[in-house]
């Protein structure tokens, strides 16, 4: 490679000429704390090094945006739509995601449906293993301390700062994720979705509705 | 309140990550963006797991190992490229002088 780092914003380097250096953009502000200095450094030091490539990182960054909780939303819409789907959802998650073309590559995934009488809530006390596959990034939240702690010690009352309140006789059933095994919540469907398409039935499915801090509504 | 088993365990016993089941203050539901910094981050460690350079389960060890102080003031993304460098270290990848002074020319350039 002529240069010594990788760059996602338009930038001409002349042909043959030495690694080049600029000057920021106003709109494009350099690093300015320790660690984000580290990164850069980590991240030139490697695609130098031929780890990694740097066309490989900004396909990662695309994949990473391209995933968000409208797959998860999929697989939930048709879960409520077709029972032999939601069989083998159930049964098999990574199996019955690829079936929707969603590739979780190789994570353990543990679908957890919700019944009339009991609920389910998703947290990674330890750090912030999530669903990435089928909802993208997790939400700051998600990674906090507070969700952490509490998520596991009184739900109830963290379902409540979500605007969740549960009937005193339904049972909550928290799931502390792994780096090897991860869980998505397959929501109750809505009364009055009768009939709904499963595009129509996918709006109701929210990132949170599949953490489990909210319950989908219907209008 | 009684009946909470990890209110009983001293941290030290425990590790500060360790923290499931701890009270804790109201959840800080505010969403925030993830910035491409942080999302260049996560691609590196996405990549180098996938490579096989390091483990998923290496990256929380050495986050774990950061300490208590670290570790609190540290941000999400900041104990990732912390642990990154480490285990990049670690595995002979890179040298802690070659990042010192590449982490000093950026900067002196306003690189990025």
């Amino acid at each position: 490679m002529s240069h010594t780092h990788d760059h996602d914003h338009d930038h001409h380097h002349p042909a043959g000429s030495a690694p080049q250096r600029h000057p920021f953009q106003p709109d494009d502000p350099p690093p300015t704390g320790h660690y984000q200095l580290m990164a850069v450094a980590l991240r030139e030091l490697l695609i130098e090094k031929g780890v990694l490539g740097a066309d490989e990182i900004r396909a990662q960054i695309e994949r990473m945006d391209a995933r968000g909780p409208h797959l998860g939303a999929k697989v939930v819409a048709k879960a409520w739509s077709d029972p032999a789907y939601k069989a083998r959802l159930l049964a098999d998650g990574p199996k019955a995601c690829a079936e929707l073309g969603i590739e979780l590559d190789g994570m353990r995934l543990t679908v957890v449906e919700d019944k009339p009488a009991l609920h389910n809530l998703i947290v990674c006390t330890l750090c912030s293993c999530y669903p990435r596959a089928l909802l993208g990034l997790p939400p700051a939240w998600y990674k906090s301390a507070d969700y952490r702690k509490r998520a596991v010690r009184e739900p109830r009352a963290v379902l409540k700062e979500f605007g969740t309140e549960l009937a005193a006789t339904t049972a909550v059933r928290v799931h502390d994720s792994t780096a090897e095994l991860r869980y998505i919540v397959l929501p109750l469907r809505p009364a009055g979705t009768e009939g709904w398409s499963e595009e129509k039935l996918a709006g109701l499915v929210t990132r949170d509705t599949m953490i489990g801090v909210t319950l989908p509504k219907a209008g | 309140m009684t009946g909470f088993p990890s209110d009983d365990v001293p941290e030290l016993a425990r590790g500060v990550h360790d923290m499931g089941g701890l009270p804790g203050g109201p959840v800080d539901r505010h969403e925030h963006a993830v910035s491409l910094w942080e999302k260049r981050v996560d691609a590196l460690l996405v990549l180098l797991t996938r490579k096989g350079v390091f483990s998923v389960d290496e990256l929380r060890n050495a986050i774990e190992r950061l300490g208590a102080e670290a570790y609190t003031a540290m941000s999400y993304y900041e104990r990732w490229t912390a642990s990154i460098a480490w285990n990049l270290m670690q595995r002979g990848v890179i040298t802690a002088d070659e990042l010192g002074k590449r982490m000093a020319e950026i900067e002196a350039e306003g690189r990025q």
